[in-house]
């Protein structure tokens, strides 16, 4: 029995291990290589050579010549992921409890129209919004990121919070009716503190694709203005023209993933319900 | 109105009692109750369109607006260098698409990069899934967390961990790999299709296995322990569980996954735009249609390809409803 139980044990060590590797490996790859000198970037080794690991790829973007580049991104994509996020969670709290709660007609239009945005080619909205956002003055923008960012992230959140709402025990709430409060008091006195997990939970997931939108991002910006980060990592230069921006890459690579791997290791627990309750049920 | 009722009900139970007494209070009930109802009914509906709609519109403005747009632009000659020279000429830009190898070529590359990565991360992701349904308690979290990181990482950022690792100049693939035949310090992976896509495809691989691995981690959730513990009771080997009880009870599950990320794959785009901006036949659809509009400026062009990748999309969407009668709405709308 104790052998058996240790032999699992043993077993179980290795295969999270092997998935530990899987899952970051690339990463570590990028971040050894964010702590290479230009000279040491072609040693053809994993780590830096012993005593030559460097921050001057931090130092170029954070306080460095690319700093103007890479903050004023940074700057952007916080910005407008959050208010994106912001945007499309309100919108879709209000239009999953009316999925979840009321009847009404066209429920199923709604929930359809969601999933139909969520799989739409991106690429085919990019053309001819970038043709109208330079004739409304939306290109290079903000606002003129926030508005198709929507497309992203508003399907996904009607979707799972569509089902967070259905697990809630709506109960409470016509208890709080029939105490005398309209049906909105009931819903934000009794029901928004139960559904503020799943809320906050969307939230990350819908900013988990504001922050990784690429197309948008270097279609509908030119300059520093608006131009997000995976878009501004796209059209970053060396320090001059012979030299490979490797490393100022890598470091910036790393400095936009440390938010992630943060959301992740706090809230391990509710992205992966949420991914999995919102996406299939039977 | 009130008063009517018991009057009506006097006259009736004085007269013909039974039969017209209930014929009498049906009729009242089917001529008020509606009327309550739908009172509450409209306010529902109301109530229910108010709290959808913005959401609903938004959805539409953002996606159905430019589909339409790029329909329309996709009927002109125009460049947007040029726009004095705009010009109707119907479907004469798909006329060109179609007849272009470059569009053939793209859409083969699509479709390759497609079915590869989505049966690659179809085994993969099954594994992870397994792993996770059974991990001893003690590991499962690291486990979950461990697997978010390439969900939540940017693409861009997994295509230049690739880029860089495989990289003929900054990497250390080809030295690690050196004993491999066909590897070797000078192999420059980037410069030929082949090795190029491989790349490509493991960064798009690496970045969302663990969608499908969540989409199938909940599949399994929902297939009764009782069927597997009475197929392991009946002496069924590890194997036939699986391809007896468990797959056939998460089929539904496998569907799901399969079509979201098939689409997901077909619109790739950040990973080749990394690697090789579409050099070396590693050119896809979305970049063949960005090329167009964003960088040549050629808007009627550029529009036309979207609209075909649009159609892809459909296409796909609709073969897999119908033949493998994938229920994608159904699930969630039932209610």
């Amino acid at each position: 029995m104790t052998n058996s139980s240790t032999k699992n044990k043993v077993l179980w060590a290795i295969v999270t291990v092997l998935v530990l590797i899987y899952a970051l490996f690339p990463v570590l790859s990028i971040l050894a290589t964010s702590f290479k000198s230009p000279s040491d970037l072609t040693s053809g080794k994993f780590l830096p050579s012993s005593g030559a690991a460097t921050t001057s790829n931090y130092e170029q973007i954070l306080v460095g010549d690319a700093q103007g580049l890479f903050l004023s991104a940074l700057r952007n994509s916080i910005g407008i992921s959050l208010i994106a996020t912001f945007i499309a969670v309100v919108l879709a709290t209000l239009c999953a409890y009316a999925i979840a709660r009321l009847d009404f007609p066209g429920k199923k239009l709604v929930l359809t129209t969601a999933l139909a945005v969520s799989i739409f080619p991106v690429i085919s909205i990019v053309t001819p919004l970038f043709n109208l956002w330079r004739t409304i003055g939306l290109y290079d923008t903000w606002l003129g990121l926030i508005i198709p960012y929507l497309s992203l992230t508003l399907p996904i959140s009607i979707w799972t919070l569509a089902a967070f709402f259905r697990q809630i025990p709506w109960e409470l709430e016509q208890a709080a009716q029939v105490d005398g409060a309209t049906t909105w008091q009931a819903f934000r006195k009794a029901i928004v503190p139960l559904a503020a997990p799943g809320v906050f939970t969307t939230a990350i997931i819908a900013f988990f694709i504001a922050w990784n939108d690429f197309v948008y991002g270097i279609s509908l910006t030119s300059t520093e203005a608006a131009r997000p980060v995976p878009a501004a990592l796209a059209f970053f230069t060396g320090a001059s023209q012979f030299e490979a921006p490797t490393g100022a890459i890598s470091a910036a690579a790393i400095i936009v993933t440390i938010p992630i791997v943060l959301l992740v290791l706090l809230f391990q627990r509710q992205i992966v319900s949420g991914l999995t309750s919102g996406a299939v049920k039977g | 109105m009130t008063s009517a009722i018991p009057a009506k009900t006097t006259t009736a139970s004085s007269t013909e009692p039974g039969p017209r007494l209930s014929r009498d209070d049906k009729g009242t009930k089917t001529r008020k109750a509606p009327k309550q109802y739908s009172d509450r009914v409209r306010a529902e509906r109301r109530l229910g369109w108010i709290l959808a709609g913005p959401a609903f519109i938004i959805m539409l403005l953002v996606t159905l607006y430019p589909i339409l747009q790029a329909i329309y632009e996709s009927l002109f000659k125009f460049r947007l260098t040029a726009p004095g020279e705009r010009e109707f000429i119907g479907l004469g830009n798909y006329a060109v698409i179609l007849s272009d190898p470059v569009w053939w070529s793209g859409l083969w590359t699509t479709v390759f990069i497609t079915v590869v990565t989505v049966l690659v991360e179809l085994v993969l992701g099954f594994a992870l899934a397994l792993v996770m349904h059974k991990a001893l308690k003690s590991v499962r979290g690291l486990l979950r967390t461990a697997i978010l990181v390439p969900y939540g990482i940017i693409t861009v950022v997994s295509a230049f961990a690739w880029f860089y690792a495989f990289d003929i100049n900054s990497g250390y693939i080809n030295s690690w790999f050196a004993w491999l035949p066909g590897i070797d310090e000078n192999l420059n992976w980037f410069a030929q299709g082949g090795t190029a896509l491989f790349v490509i495809m493991a960064s798009e691989i690496w970045k969302t296995t663990p969608f499908i691995s969540l989409l199938l981690l909940a599949g399994l959730a929902q297939v009764p322990d009782e069927l597997t513990e009475a197929a392991k009771v009946d002496g069924a080997t590890w194997w036939e569980q699986m391809r007896k009880v468990i797959i056939p009870n998460m089929k539904a599950a496998i569907m799901v996954a399969v079509l979201f990320r098939a689409l997901d794959a077909f619109r790739i785009f950040d990973n080749v735009f990394i690697m090789t901006n579409g050099a070396y036949g590693t050119e896809v659809l979305s970049l063949l249609a960005y090329r167009q509009s964003i960088s040549r400026l050629e808007i009627g062009l550029g529009s036309a390809v979207s609209v075909l990748l649009f159609l892809c999309v459909l296409l796909i969407c609709f073969v897999a409803i119908k033949l493998f009668k994938v229920d994608l709405a159904g699930s969630q709308g039932g209610k």
